[in-house]
C-alpha cells in the first residue's frame, strides 16, 4: 500500500491521464482509479459520487417540471377570466374552448405536490447528498453497498420514467390530490384521473418507496459500520446525523406508505373494500360495504407528517454545517443540535393526526395530538436559537451557499410560527384546507428545504465537479429567489385567512373572495418570476461544470473531511490511506490556533498552542 | 446489514400494526389449519437454529440437512398457507367481490404479505444452501448463515404475532 502511495496520487491527480509506468498496477487495489467505459463510469455506476450527481441532476429535471405544472395552474388562479388559447400547443386537448380543463387543473395541482415533495425533496435532495457526503464526510471509500446504491437509483429513475409518462396519457395523470384520498382516487369513474394515471401514480410510488428502502438501508449501515478511524459519534459533523435519521424515518415512514398503497390498489383492482363504503356514485350504489376512508388517512398521514421532516431535516444538517464554515465559528450547541434533531424524529412519528383534525375524531384525542404537535416547536426552536447563536459575533463570509442557509432559517422561522397557528386543533378548523395551510407548509417544508438543497450545491459544487459555481450569478439566484418567495407566500396567508379554500379552480362564483381577485394576480406573477429566476441556477449549474473557476482542494477552509480529499476525488476518494479523526467538527477561530480552522484529521499533537486544559491529555 | 434489516422489518410491523387500528370486522372463526401451519413454522425455526449450531461446530453435513429442513418445512408452511386460502374461500370469506367484508380481505392481505417475504426468505436460504454445498458455510463463514437465520427467526416470530392476533381480534 505505502509504496503505491505517490503513484496513485498521480493517477488521482492527473484527472484520468494514465501515466505509462504505472498502469501495470492499476487494478491491485480497489481503492485506485480504474479505467472503466462510460456505460460503468457514468450510467450504471456503482460510486457514490457519481450515483449523487444522478439523483441531483434527475431531481432538478423534476424540479423543472414540478416548476412548469405551478407556473400553469397559477396562471389559471391569477387570471381566471382569460382564455389561455397560446397554451395549446404545450396542453393540446386540456385547453377547451381556450379554458383549463378544471379536471386538468386538479391533475396539475395533484403532481406538482407529488413531484415535488417525493421526487424533488426526498430522493433530489437525500439521494444527493446522503449519497455524496456520508462516505465522504465519515471517511469511509464508498458506500456500503455499492450495488445497492445503485439499484436505488435505477428503482427511483423507473419510478420517475412511470410518473412522467402518466402525465401524457390520455385521461390524465392521477388528480385526487397528492395526498390521494380514497374513495376519490379509488374510484375510476369518479373522476377520468382516478382511472390509468392514478394506477401509474400508485405503481411509480411503490417502485420509489423500493428506491428510498434500499437508499436509507445503505446510508444506515454506512454511517454504523464505516466511519474512519477516531470518528465516534460524538465526532460526526451534523449533516451525516441529519441524513443518518432521515433514512431512520424513512425505512419507518415509507413502508406505512406503501401498505396504504397496496390496500388501495386491492381496493381499485380487486374489488374490496378497505377505505370504501355505502357510496353512490352518478345514482348508482356501489356494492362496497365496510371500509374507512378515515384508515386511508391514517396510514397516509403516518408516513405524510415524518416525510416533511425526512424533507426538511438533511437541509437542516446541511444548513448548521455551511453556517458554522461561513461565520468562522463553532457551531453553537452541538449536542443540543443532535438533541433536537433526535427529539424531531421520535415526535414525528406521534403527530400525524394534526392533519385530521376536520375528521370527527374524537376531541380529546385532538387535544392529545395538538399538544404532541406543539412540543416539536421545542426542538425547533433550540435549532433556531443555535443557528442565530452561531450567526452571532462571527466572522461571516456572505458566499451564495452562506446566503442561502441564511435564506433557509428565515423561511424556516416565517413558516415554522405559522405552524404554531395550525398545531391548534380549534384554530386549525377554521384555517383547515385554506390557503393559510398552503402558504404554512411551502415556507416551512418547500421552500426552506429548496433553499437547502441550493445551499449544499453552492458548497458542495467544487467537490462535486472541482469547479466553482460563479458567485456573482449565486447573488442574483439568491435575491429573485429570497424576494420572490416571500411575495408569492406571504399574501397567500391573507388569503387562506379570508377564507379561500384550496385545490379549487376559480372563486369567481364567490363575492366575497372578488376583492382578493388582485392579491392572487399578485402572487401569480411573483410565482412566476421566482420560477423563471431558477433558470439562473440552471444555467450557472451547467455552465459552471465545464467552464467555472477551478476549486482547489479545500475553497471554503473547511473542517471536515471530504476537504482533505483531492480536488475531485477518485474512485475510493482518498488516494492513500483514509485520514483518522482526532477532534470534533467544528474547530473554527479557536483561540491561539494558528490558523482560523483546524481539519477532523489534525492530532492534537499538532496543536499544541491551542489546546484546551483537558484536550492536553490527549496530545 | 443485520440492523438495517431489522430495521425494514420494525418498519414492516409498525405498518402491520397501523393497519390493525381499524373496526368493522365481520366475524369468523379462523380455520383450525392456521394452527398446523404456525407448527410447521415453529418446527423449521429449531432446524434452522440447529443448522446454525451445526455450521458453527464446522458440521458441515448437519448444517446442509438443516437448511434443506427448513427450506422444506418453509414450503410446507406455504402450502399449508395456500390450503387455508382455499378453505377460507371454500367457507364464503372472499378476498374481494360483493360479498367480501374487509375483516376477510385483512386476513388476506396480512397472510399474503407475509407470505411474500416467506417467499423471500426461502430464496435467501437457498443461496445460502447453495452456499454450504461449496463450502463456504463455516466456522469462520457464519455471516450469512447468520443473517438468513435471523431473517427466519424474525419471520416465524412475525407469523406467531399475526396468528396470535388473527386469533385474538378476528
Amino acid at each position: 500500500m505505502a509504496a503505491n502511495l505517490p503513484n496513485q496520487a498521480q493517477v488521482q491527480g492527473g484527472a484520468g491521464v494514465t501515466e505509462p509506468g504505472i498502469s501495470h498496477n492499476e487494478h491491485t487495489h480497489h481503492d485506485e482509479h480504474h479505467e472503466q467505459g462510460f456505460l460503468s463510469k457514468y450510467v450504471f455506476s456503482t460510486d457514490h459520487k457519481t450515483i449523487a450527481k444522478q439523483f441531483l441532476i434527475t431531481g432538478m429535471l423534476w424540479a423543472i417540471v414540478g416548476g412548469t405544472l405551478s407556473s400553469l395552474f397559477r396562471l389559471q388562479l391569477g387570471w381566471p377570466e382569460s382564455t389561455f388559447e397560446w397554451l395549446q400547443p404545450l396542453l393540446g386537448k386540456w385547453i377547451e374552448a381556450g379554458k383549463l380543463n378544471p379536471e386538468f387543473y386538479l391533475a396539475l395541482v395533484t403532481m406538482h405536490g407529488t413531484i415535488m415533495v417525493f421526487f424533488v425533496l426526498t430522493a433530489g435532495l437525500s439521494g444527493t447528498f446522503s449519497n455524496f457526503l456520508i462516505p465522504l464526510q465519515i471517511g469511509a471509500r464508498d458506500m456500503a453497498s455499492g450495488f445497492m446504491n445503485m439499484l436505488s437509483y435505477w428503482f427511483f429513475f423507473i419510478s420517475s420514467v412511470i410518473m412522467f409518462v402518466s402525465l401524457f396519457i390520455e385521461t390524465g395523470p392521477a388528480a385526487a390530490g397528492w395526498t390521494i384520498y380514497p374513495p376519490l382516487s379509488a374510484l375510476p369513474q369518479a373522476i377520468p384521473g382516478s382511472g390509468a394515471g392514478m394506477t401509474l401514480w400508485l405503481v411509480s410510488m411503490a417502485l420509489f418507496i423500493v428506491s428510498q428502502l434500499l437508499g436509507g438501508v445503505n446510508y444506515i449501515t454506512t454511517v454504523i459500520n464505516l466511519r474512519t478511524q477516531g470518528m465516534s459519534m460524538s465526532k460526526l459533523p451534523l449533516t451525516i446525523w441529519a441524513f443518518f435519521l432521515t433514512a431512520i424515518l424513512g425505512l419507518l415512514a415509507f413502508p406505512v406508505l406503501f401498505s396504504a398503497a397496496l390496500l388501495l390498489i386491492f381496493d381499485r383492482s380487486f374489488g374490496t373494500s378497505f377505505f370504501l363504503s355505502d357510496i353512490y356514485i352518478a345514482g348508482q350504489a356501489l356494492p362496497n360495504t365496510g371500509g374507512s376512508p378515515i384508515l386511508f388517512q391514517h396510514l397516509f398521514w403516518f408516513l405524510g407528517h415524518p416525510e416533511v421532516y425526512i424533507v426538511i431535516m438533511p437541509a437542516m444538517g446541511m444548513v448548521s454545517e455551511i453556517l458554522a464554515t461561513n461565520s468562522r465559528k463553532p457551531i453553537f450547541g452541538y449536542r443540543a443540535m443532535i438533541g433536537s434533531l433526535l427529539g424531531i424524529s421520535l415526535l414525528s412519528f406521534v403527530v400525524w393526526a394534526h392533519h385530521m383534525f376536520v375528521t370527527g375524531m374524537n376531541p380529546f384525542l385532538g387535544s392529545v395530538f395538538m399538544f404532541l404537535t406543539l412540543i416539536i416547536a421545542v426542538p425547533s426552536a433550540v435549532k433556531t436559537f443555535n443557528w442565530l447563536a452561531t450567526l452571532w459575533r462571527g466572522n461571516i463570509r456572505f458566499t451564495a451557499a452562506m446566503l442561502f442557509s441564511i435564506g433557509f432559517v428565515s423561511l424556516f422561522i416565517a413558516g415554522g410560527l405559522t405552524g404554531i397557528v395550525l398545531g391548534n386543533a380549534a384554530l386549525d378548523i377554521q384555517m383547515h384546507n385554506t390557503y393559510f395551510v398552503v402558504a404554512h407548509f411551502h415556507l416551512v417544508m418547500g421552500s426552506s428545504a429548496f433553499f437547502g438543497l441550493f445551499a449544499g450545491v453552492y458548497h458542495w459544487f467544487p467537490k462535486m465537479f472541482g469547479r466553482h459555481l460563479d458567485e456573482k450569478l449565486g447573488y442574483v439566484h439568491f435575491w429573485l429567489t429570497f424576494i420572490g418567495v416571500y411575495l408569492v407566500f406571504l399574501p397567500m396567508h391573507y388569503v387562506g385567512i379570508a377564507g379561500f379554500p384550496r385545490r379549487y379552480y376559480a372563486w369567481t362564483g364567490f363575492d366575497t373572495f372578488s376583492q382578493f381577485a388582485n392579491l392572487n394576480k399578485f402572487i401569480s406573477v411573483a410565482a412566476i418570476l421566482a420560477f423563471f429566476a431558477q433558470f439562473v441556477f440552471v444555467f450557472n449549474f451547467f455552465y459552471s461544470i465545464f467552464r467555472g473557476r477551478r476549486a482547489s482542494e479545500n475553497p471554503w477552509r473547511s473542517t471536515t473531511l471530504e476537504w482533505t480529499t483531492p480536488v475531485v476525488p477518485g474512485h475510493g476518494n482518498w488516494p492513500g490511506a483514509i485520514p483518522a479523526v482526532h477532534r470534533w467538527p467544528y474547530d473554527y477561530s479557536k483561540p491561539g490556533a494558528a490558523d482560523d480552522f483546524i481539519p477532523q484529521n489534525v492530532p492534537y499533537s499538532q496543536t499544541q498552542s491551542s489546546n484546551l486544559p483537558y484536550e492536553k491529555e490527549m496530545e | 446489514m443485520m440492523v438495517s434489516i431489522t430495521m425494514i422489518f420494525a418498519a414492516y410491523t409498525s405498518a402491520y400494526i397501523v393497519r390493525r387500528e381499524e373496526g368493522n370486522w365481520l366475524e369468523f372463526d379462523l380455520p383450525t389449519g392456521f394452527l398446523i401451519t404456525t407448527c410447521i413454522i415453529v418446527v423449521s425455526s429449531a432446524t434452522m437454529q440447529w443448522a446454525w449450531f451445526a455450521a458453527r461446530k464446522d458440521e458441515i453435513n448437519q448444517a446442509r440437512t438443516g437448511l434443506l429442513l427448513t427450506f422444506l418445512l418453509g414450503v410446507a408452511f406455504l402450502a399449508g398457507q395456500w390450503t387455508m386460502w382455499g378453505q377460507l374461500v371454500d367457507s364464503r370469506i372472499f378476498f374481494g367481490g360483493t360479498d367480501a367484508n374487509p375483516s376477510g380481505s385483512f386476513l388476506y392481505v396480512l397472510t399474503g404479505v407475509h407470505g411474500f417475504h416467506l417467499i423471500t426468505g426461502l430464496i435467501f436460504l437457498l443461496v445460502v444452501l447453495r452456499k454450504s454445498f461449496n463450502y463456504q458455510v463455516h466456522s469462520r463463514q457464519m455471516l450469512s448463515i447468520g443473517n438468513v437465520t435471523i431473517y427466519w427467526h424474525f419471520l416465524g416470530a412475525l407469523w406467531l404475532y399475526l396468528y396470535l392476533f388473527l386469533l385474538l381480534n378476528h
